[in-house]
């Protein structure tokens, strides 16, 4: 059977039921005669407020776990249910308007989030200043480096006023010190605003860096491997479950090898 | 244990430690300012070397006698003929009379080439329909239906507002349907996330997006237009239509007037190219400045 639904509006229980709630999913794309499984039997429950990073193989069906949480795609089979409408979704690439300036991006969502114009303004320097990038508001997107049309595009998220907020590799493309920065303001924002994210990525050290909790997928077709809790971690281990998971992983790969 | 106070210190030194960085990046990643290119000279001196060159070669031709002058008349006399055609005002009556009628027709394009372009470009079983006979429509000389168009029409303006159409329509329509093709899927996607509906989807995604498209195709439909215009006022010739620059080029050849029939081709000549220059050039530059696609040479 398949179910998708998305409950508007905060419930006073908020807090017990989970931000986001995936059971039994399952995607075959292809024909019906040949179809070639991306997931099959994924089960993920994300608290409200939990960090949660996906990690996997090329093949694993990541982006697709994804597009199926931002309802770009409507699952073969199984349950999603993500709380509070429409989640946010930040792309590998910033994906903003390229006619519009900085600001312009923020004002179209935030017109499409449905926020009273005379609110617009105001909110719009809001976050901006959030992701500091209150000095290059009227620079078009071709005028931004790629670390600021990401921290635009986080921005840009922000404004939808969605408390999930899914993330597929948003940083992949961008060196390593501009990605710490962005680590640093992601997790700045995470804690301020509440959010619950769903952050997907191949990189074992940003996984381990970002999560509470790291999933695990296996490959082809993909479904949950392992989770580890980094909070019952103590932080002097973190190289040692980074290893672990490294680990983890290249196993998965491995198999393929002889499949 | 750090205190309550120390935490907070530690906490702004982070701050302070990021906001930096991030300056630092911002400033380093900046391309510098201040890209205005200076005005190039040569961009305008060429094309008139060109011109020059050409009468030149014109009045080599006459002098060595290759045709009578009667059929090629010598560049003197043509540029005294379209003196006296400018100073009589027949020059601008002309002018007058072609251009209003283009631009009537053309603004009727563009509005109906859109609402066209948006619908077949929107509707799936409309744009099976109505995609290939827009093709097709395009390829045909519109100065086909003039024929037909003066039977249905016994002459009046109207044959020549139906001919226009028919040339510049699909052009702003295939135009306009090729930009929303062309709009990357990431930003759909993009505007889908952000809850556009299929309505706010083509008005703040999908349209802006198609814009350097539709301008092409606009400034296509325009040439089309134009180019239609001629040739109905070339072949469709009444007292009730008055005499537009085809009208005039239709008289010359009537008469063996050949400076009058080069004086018309002139004209002609040169409203497209003003138009080109004064509307199209700068509108396309201005789209695509801001989008960030000139390259250095445009």
């Amino acid at each position: 059977m398949t179910a998708v639904t998305r409950q508007p509006g905060a419930q006073a229980d908020e807090r017990r039921t989970p931000a986001v709630r995936v059971h039994g999913l399952r995607k075959a794309f292809g024909s019906a005669r040949e179809p070639v499984l991306a997931l099959d039997g994924l089960d993920l429950d994300v608290a409200a407020g939990e960090f949660v990073t996906v990690l996997g193989a090329s093949g694993c069906g990541k982006s697709t776990l994804l597009r199926l949480l931002a309802g770009l795609d409507r699952p073969t089979s199984g349950e999603v249910d993500v709380q509070g409408g429409q989640p946010a979704l930040m792309f590998q690439e910033s994906a903003l308007m390229p006619w519009l300036t900085a600001e312009g991006n923020l004002q179209l969502a935030l017109r499409l989030a449905g926020v009273p114009r005379q609110e617009r303004a105001g909110r719009c320097t809001e976050l901006l200043n959030a992701v500091r990038l209150g000095n290059v508001a009227s620079r078009r997107v071709h005028e931004l480096s790629g670390g600021q049309r990401q921290r635009v595009a986080l921005a840009r998220s922000l404004a939808q006023g969605s408390q999930v907020l899914l993330m597929d590799e948003p940083f992949a493309a961008l060196d390593a010190i501009t990605r710490d920065l962005l680590h640093q303001e992601l997790l700045d924002v995470w804690r301020a605003d509440q959010l619950s994210i769903v952050f997907v990525t191949h990189n074992v050290r940003e996984a381990v860096l970002l999560g509470q909790r790291i999933v695990l997928l296996s490959s082809r077709p993909g479904r949950v491997l392992r989770t580890w809790d980094t909070r019952d971690v103590p932080q002097d281990d973190v190289a040692g479950l980074t290893d672990e998971i490294t680990h983890a992983l290249r196993e998965e790969i491995g198999r393929h090898a002889h499949a | 244990m750090p205190t309550r106070e120390q935490s907070k210190t530690q906490q702004a030194q982070r701050d302070q430690d990021l906001a930096q960085l991030a300056g630092g990046l911002d400033a380093l990643e900046n391309a510098p300012g201040g890209r205005r290119r200076r005005f190039d000279i040569t961009g305008v001196l060429a094309p008139v070397a060109v011109v020059v060159g050409l009468i030149l070669l014109w009045q080599v031709a006459c002098w060595a006698h290759l045709k009578p002058t009667y059929i090629v008349p010598t560049p003197s006399s043509v540029a005294s003929n379209l003196w006296g055609l400018i100073t009589h005002g027949t020059a601008w009556e002309a002018i007058w009379v072609s251009v209003h009628r283009g631009l009537i027709g053309f603004l009727a394009s563009i509005v109906i080439g859109t609402v066209l372009g948006a619908l077949v470009s929107q509707v799936a079983l409309l744009r099976k329909g109505f995609r290939p006979l827009l093709s097709a429509m395009q390829s045909l000389p519109s100065v086909a239906w003039v024929p037909f168009a003066l039977v249905i029409f016994q002459g009046g303006p109207a044959l020549i507002y139906a001919v226009v159409l028919l040339g510049s329509v699909p052009s702003i329509a295939n135009g306009l349907i090729g930009g929303v093709d062309q709009t990357p899927p990431l930003l759909r996607e993009a505007g889908t996330v952000l809850g556009a509906g299929r309505f706010e989807l083509m008005r703040s995604v999908l349209l802006p997006a198609a814009l350097p498209t539709y301008l092409t195709g606009l400034k296509q439909g325009w040439s089309f237009a134009w180019r239609s215009l001629m040739a109905a006022e070339l072949v469709a010739t009444s007292a009730q239509l008055g005499t537009g620059l085809g009208g005039l080029l239709s008289n010359g050849s009537q008469d063996s007037d050949m400076p009058t029939v080069l004086s018309a081709i002139i004209l002609i000549l040169l409203v497209g190219v003003v138009v080109e220059l004064a509307v199209f050039d700068p509108l396309e530059r201005t789209v695509l400045r801001r989008r960030g696609l000139t390259s250095s040479g445009l």
